[in-house]
């Protein structure tokens, strides 16, 4: 039988469109992000673990939740690697299996306030569930 | 000059104000805008998994009414302006891409020909600053405003093509052209915190708080902005002067701006 985790690597890489064999490790892309001192694991660290194949400890990484998508990263890499949208691909992997979102539904929904916009919470949901 | 205008769901609700001097402006410039029919929300986000399709459909079915009747595609909003130009580059980079919305929906085939501007654009390259210099009656002569781009009017530059990513000027152009004082500050470009206000509001206040220390020092006394989650994340702090880039410039050119709008 096969051993489907075997590919989910390759399938993070699919997922994220990105190429990690360009990536020069040059660390412009952490250096750029506003979140990254909150993270554990870094930009410019999600390539090297992806390239060990280590896709667990990226699904479990709090950097899932602390990417804002602003695209510093993918503005001011100099090989156009992309690591937000390796990020997205990491976070799509970990919300995607059943009861597996970050938030649900009734966690976000306690969240909202009377004055936010729609763009916020139609976006955080996005990113969350 | 005709426009076809994709409000977004924000613009019809909490920033109607957005919305509404966005139409009163146009009016006055000679701009017509045309509301998009039957427009469904963008999402907001940028869906950046390469196997989304579902999520960008509203996107494909507003661009293509676009691009049928040969006519600009215009927002206001930073968010709509960010997915609508992603999307539409999506459309014309990937073949894989177009073949599956095809074979989704055939009445949805799309070539990705629509032309999307965001209307900062459509007042410097359609109308002019000049032009919208010589109509305002209302110069705001001895403020200083400060652009607030955010993060989505600008990255990623390559799809965007909207100005510099790292040393904009459309804003200040802009802010000259109604008379006013543009300041430059460095962080005018870097996130509020976008969508992390929801869970975690104390990290996004803290964004916001390192931006605005950055506008004080300036000297600037007010920000502009075109998107409603930054005004709504910065406006949450003390202290803060924050308007949409229309209600500044719908009072520059002497219009009457409703309260409460």
């Amino acid at each position: 039988m096969h051993n489907l985790n075997a590919y989910r690597p390759q399938q993070m890489e699919m997922l994220s469109g990105t190429d990690i064999n360009k990536c020069m490790k040059c660390g412009r892309c952490s250096a750029a992000c506003p979140s990254a001192a909150d993270m554990d694991i870094m930009p410019h660290q999600f390539v090297s673990y992806l390239a060990r194949g280590d896709v667990d400890s990226l699904l479990n990484s709090n950097s899932l939740w602390q990417c804002l998508s602003c695209f510093a990263c993918v503005q001011r890499c100099p090989r156009g690697v992309m690591p937000a949208n390796l990020i997205e691909a990491a976070r799509l992997m970990a919300i995607r299996p059943k009861g597996q979102e970050h938030l649900t539904i009734e966690e976000a929904s306690a969240m909202l306030e009377p004055d936010m916009p729609q763009q916020l919470i139609i976006a955080a949901f996005r990113k969350y569930l | 000059m005709k426009f076809y205008y994709y409000p977004g769901c924000t613009l019809s609700t909490k920033a109607k104000e957005l919305d509404i001097c966005a139409r009163l402006s146009a009016q006055a410039l000679g701009i017509e805008l045309v509301e998009i029919e039957n427009w469904q929300c963008c999402g907001a986000v940028y869906p950046l998994g390469t196997d989304v399709i579902a999520q960008k459909l509203p996107s494909i079915r507003a661009l293509k009414t676009a691009a049928q009747a040969n006519i600009p595609l215009v927002t206001m909003c930073s968010a709509c302006h960010h997915v609508l130009k992603r999307v539409n580059n999506d459309a014309i980079v990937s073949k894989e891409f177009r073949d599956t919305i095809a074979r989704f929906d055939p009445d949805l085939a799309y070539d990705g020909s629509a032309k999307v501007l965001h209307y900062f654009e459509v007042l410097r390259d359609y109308v002019g600053f000049d032009k919208i210099r010589e109509k305002i009656v209302n110069p705001m002569t001895s403020v200083k405003i400060g652009a607030y781009y955010g993060c989505m009017l600008l990255r990623p530059s390559g799809v965007m093509a909207f100005d510099d990513a790292e040393n904009p000027t459309i804003i200040e152009d802009f802010i000259n052209a109604i008379g006013a004082t543009p300041i430059k500050y460095a962080m005018r470009n870097e996130c509020c915190g976008g969508y992390i206000s929801l869970a975690q509001p104390e990290k996004a206040a803290k964004m916001c708080n390192n931006i605005l220390a950055n506008v004080q020092s300036s000297g600037a006394e007010m920000l502009i902005t075109a998107c409603p989650l930054c005004a709504y994340n910065v406006g949450k702090q003390s202290n803060v002067n924050i308007e949409y880039f229309t209600k500044i410039l719908a009072q520059a050119l002497g219009l009457e701006v409703e309260q409460n709008a």
